[in-house]
């Protein structure tokens, strides 16, 4: 089963990367957009059929490495086989 | 004093970190790989600095999952000393040993430089030699130290002296102008609840005999020999 897990930093935590980002993307003419946040996207197989144990599977793993839930929080989609 | 140094690959500090134990206790530390599953029986373990990993996924991030690092925490429960610094720092938060994490540096730059610190607490075993309030000069030198908490385990730190050293100015002010990576409230150093866990982003083993440019960070490692011999 394929899993998407998003991981992003939680709301109100600063991102200066983001921030940088935004400020490129401003000097590059694009007014318009804005709170720029930058995260990350892990894509994995996981070797069942069961759409829940992948999404249990894929918690754990974002539980314990993939996000710090100090300051991300996570998402996981399951795609699919 | 038996101190140990923990050597990640990618650690760039340990060896610094060895001459300075070994030359305020008098006899080497045990250098001990990350892949070992045994710690030897120490009082002080050491987290040196350095790029652990290459800094994947986040600084430190990988480090906390290695197996001596099972051994680590376990010690660490049972009272030993830890001290962490920079990237044994970062490798301490993501190990659960201590609150927060360090982020990518406020300005995004790596800093590279000798920053003034002020000792908030001498009374702890890793300050005894320092007095109250003393400024002392240690270098930095991170791209991720920008130490965040959220509010109530930051109102936790302060209400319980958990801040061990933080950002000054010449003057000993605790000024925006002298916090160099965005810390909250300046935090350059923490200790956990218990006292046996220290993490700073400062380099106190980069200032530990005169042809470095000072002695401000032996005294650190001195205080320990005092509590631990």
């Amino acid at each position: 089963m394929q899993v998407r897990v998003t991981v992003r930093l939680k709301p109100g935590v600063l991102d200066p990367q983001g921030k940088a980002v935004e400020t490129a993307l401003h000097t590059l003419g694009m007014a318009d957009l804005s709170d720029v946040r930058q995260g990350k996207i892990f894509e994995f197989e996981v070797a069942t059929a069961s759409a829940d144990e992948a999404r249990r599977q894929a918690e754990q793993a974002a539980q314990a490495l993939l996000a710090n839930l100090v300051i991300e929080d996570f998402h996981v989609e399951v795609l699919g086989s | 004093m038996k101190a140990g140094v923990i050597v990640f690959p990618g650690s760039n500090c340990d060896r610094d970190v060895a001459v300075v134990l070994e030359a305020v206790t008098g006899s080497a530390p045990a250098m001990v790989w990350h892949g070992d599953h045994d710690l030897p029986e120490l009082d002080l373990i050491v987290l040196p600095g350095g790029f652990s990993y290459g800094d994947y996924l986040r600084c430190g991030a990988m480090s906390a999952k290695s197996p001596i690092m099972r051994e680590v925490v376990k010690a660490a429960e049972a009272g030993t000393a830890v001290l962490g610094i920079c990237n044994g720092f970062q490798v301490l938060t993501e190990a659960g040993l201590l609150p927060g994490a360090l982020m990518r540096n406020r300005d995004l730059n790596f800093i590279c430089k000798d920053v003034w610190l002020r000792v908030e607490d001498c009374a702890s075993r890793f300050t005894l030699g320092y007095e109250d309030e003393q400024r002392i000069l240690v270098p930095i030198a991170h791209h991720d130290g920008n130490y965040y908490a959220d509010d109530a385990t930051l109102e936790r730190l302060e209400g319980e002296g958990q801040v061990l050293f933080r950002y000054v100015d010449e003057q000993g002010e605790a000024s925006k102008a002298a916090n160099p990576n965005g810390s909250r409230n300046n935090i350059a150093g923490i200790l956990n609840a218990d006292g046996n866990v220290l993490g700073m982003m400062p380099h106190p083993e980069r200032m530990a005999e005169a042809a470095l440019g000072g002695t401000d960070g032996r005294v650190l490692f001195e205080s320990l020999l005092d509590t631990l011999s």
